[in-house]
């Protein structure tokens, strides 16, 4: 199938989803909140949301040098500096699942070490930027925040641990060889880069400015009432720099890779809210597990529910961001905040294939020592997250 | 002449594998093309990101998509 065919089938797709006449189902149950619930993400989250959100991650892919960072990774890096870099550039590196695995057995074997590896496994795939944008939108921007910033500090904390728990190893190994981090190729300045992104946030976060409530006033009510004005003029101010600082080939190079995630991520993501829908329904509504299973199992804020949510987020699988729709359901049917973000930290970071690559890399007993130490950081988190947000 | 591309399987993987056909046959070479997706194999390379492209043991490009004609001019 040619690319603009896809494409086509894409929008049609959505369009599909968008005018879905979901009103005139002659049933309930099950198949309906599906349904309703596919057409609620295309409505409220796919054009404002999602597809900004591809761009910036396309963005991200193609213009910022993944070398440069690479670089403070390798054998004789700075220590400080390579937790430091491992925690947080996940949001540049780990755009893409397939990028993770290779860095971290890289990281390992031939670069800063275990801790150095572990941190950034661990920290990747959650603060990627789409999964932080999605987490924040649909989820609320409190859970988006936790999860970033619980991704970052707990990813530095395992990563010690991890290299303080097998240290005579780490003592004795010697790293092999130079990391091949690719050539830097910098055709902008920092600050020229940093402000076209700086510009996409900010459509991204304009754009999708909610609604004051009423008793809101003040600053919150005046950006709301100016909030198209204020995209606009962001989305002025990218296509003046697209113009005077990017090469047409660049552009291409661009829209192609944000393309990408967009064909990658949007039938995943399609499949994922229909299963949440079918078995969870929409908040409020009730799907095919009625919701007092769900909130004795994991709501409140207990010891228990915060556990059996990061176990169970550690061995299932979930595809890039259909974390959120699942989340969203189980919040719905009385799943606690703890829990919900002990689960997002322990589910997208683990899975039981990628531990059986994991144990691959670096032998069973790491493996088994890193999957206890992130169930049990995830389910502190959780808990302690839990208390303050109530 | 042995070309390697380097992945664990991942869609651009997969287009890069396509990519280099298109480039050997346009450039009218013929080479011995092989998927590396052992991520042990992958680090003895260094490579950090994928899809990479090794030409003969030598890594050409790491975590990019090259196009038929960047190839071409590798090759």
């Amino acid at each position: 199938m040619k690319e603009s065919q896809k494409f086509a089938l894409m929008g049609a797709a959505f369009f599909a989803c968008f005018y879905l006449p979901v009103e005139l189902l002659p049933f309930q149950g099950p198949v309906f909140e599906a349904l309703a619930l596919v057409r609620w993400y295309a409505r409220e989250h796919v054009l404002l949301c999602l597809v900004p959100a591809f761009f910036i991650a396309g963005a991200i892919s193609v213009f910022v040098s993944q070398a440069s960072v690479i670089k403070y990774f390798g054998a004789k890096a700075n220590k400080i500096l390579a937790y430091s870099v491992a925690s947080v550039s996940g949001t540049i590196l780990a755009v893409c699942s397939c990028t993770v695995l290779p860095l971290f057995s890289g990281i390992y074997k031939r670069g800063a070490g275990l801790g150095p590896a572990t941190a950034f496994l661990y920290s990747g795939p959650a603060i990627n930027v789409l999964a932080i944008i999605m987490t924040a939108r649909i989820l609320g921007w409190e859970l988006g925040l936790a999860r970033a910033i619980g991704a970052v500090l707990f990813s530095v904390v395992i990563g010690l641990l991890m290299h303080l728990i097998f240290i005579k190893e780490e003592r004795a190994r010697k790293a092999e060889g130079e990391l091949f981090a690719g050539e830097i190729e910098e055709p902008r300045a920092l600050w020229q880069n940093g402000l076209y992104f700086f510009a996409m946030v900010a459509f991204l976060v304009f754009a999708n400015w909610a609604r004051p409530q009423q008793e809101d006033s003040g600053a919150w009510a005046t950006i709301f009432a100016a909030k198209w004005y204020l995209s606009a003029g962001f989305l002025i101010m990218i296509a003046v720099m697209l113009f005077k600082w990017f090469k047409k080939g660049e552009v291409m190079e661009w829209t192609q890779s944000s393309w990408t995630f967009a064909k990658q991520i949007m039938p995943l993501l399609l499949i994922g809210v229909l299963v949440a829908g079918f078995l969870l329904g929409r908040p409020g509504q009730e799907g095919l597990i009625p919701s007092g299973i769900i909130a004795k199992a994991v709501g409140g804020n207990s010891l228990l529910s915060n556990f059996f949510a990061s176990i169970v987020g550690a061995f299932m699988y979930f595809a890039t961001l259909t974390e959120v729709p699942i989340l969203q359901g189980l919040i719905g049917a009385g799943m606690g905040k703890g829990p919900a973000l002990a689960l997002l930290l322990a589910g997208p970071a683990l899975s039981l294939p990628n531990m059986l690559v994991i144990r691959g890399v670096m032998g069973t007993k790491k493996t088994i020592v890193y999957v206890s130490l992130v169930v049990v950081m995830a389910t502190l988190s959780g808990i302690i997250f839990g208390s303050i947000s109530g | 002449m042995k070309i390697e591309i380097l992945g664990m399987g991942c869609p651009k993987c997969k287009q890069l594998y396509a990519n280099v056909q298109d480039a050997l046959k346009a450039a009218g070479k013929e080479a011995e093309v092989v998927k590396v997706e052992d991520l042990a194999k992958i680090t003895e390379y260094a490579v950090m990101t994928t899809p990479a492209l090794v030409i003969d043991g030598q890594v050409k490009s790491a975590g990019k998509l090259l196009s038929a004609q960047d190839i071409e001019k590798l090759l």
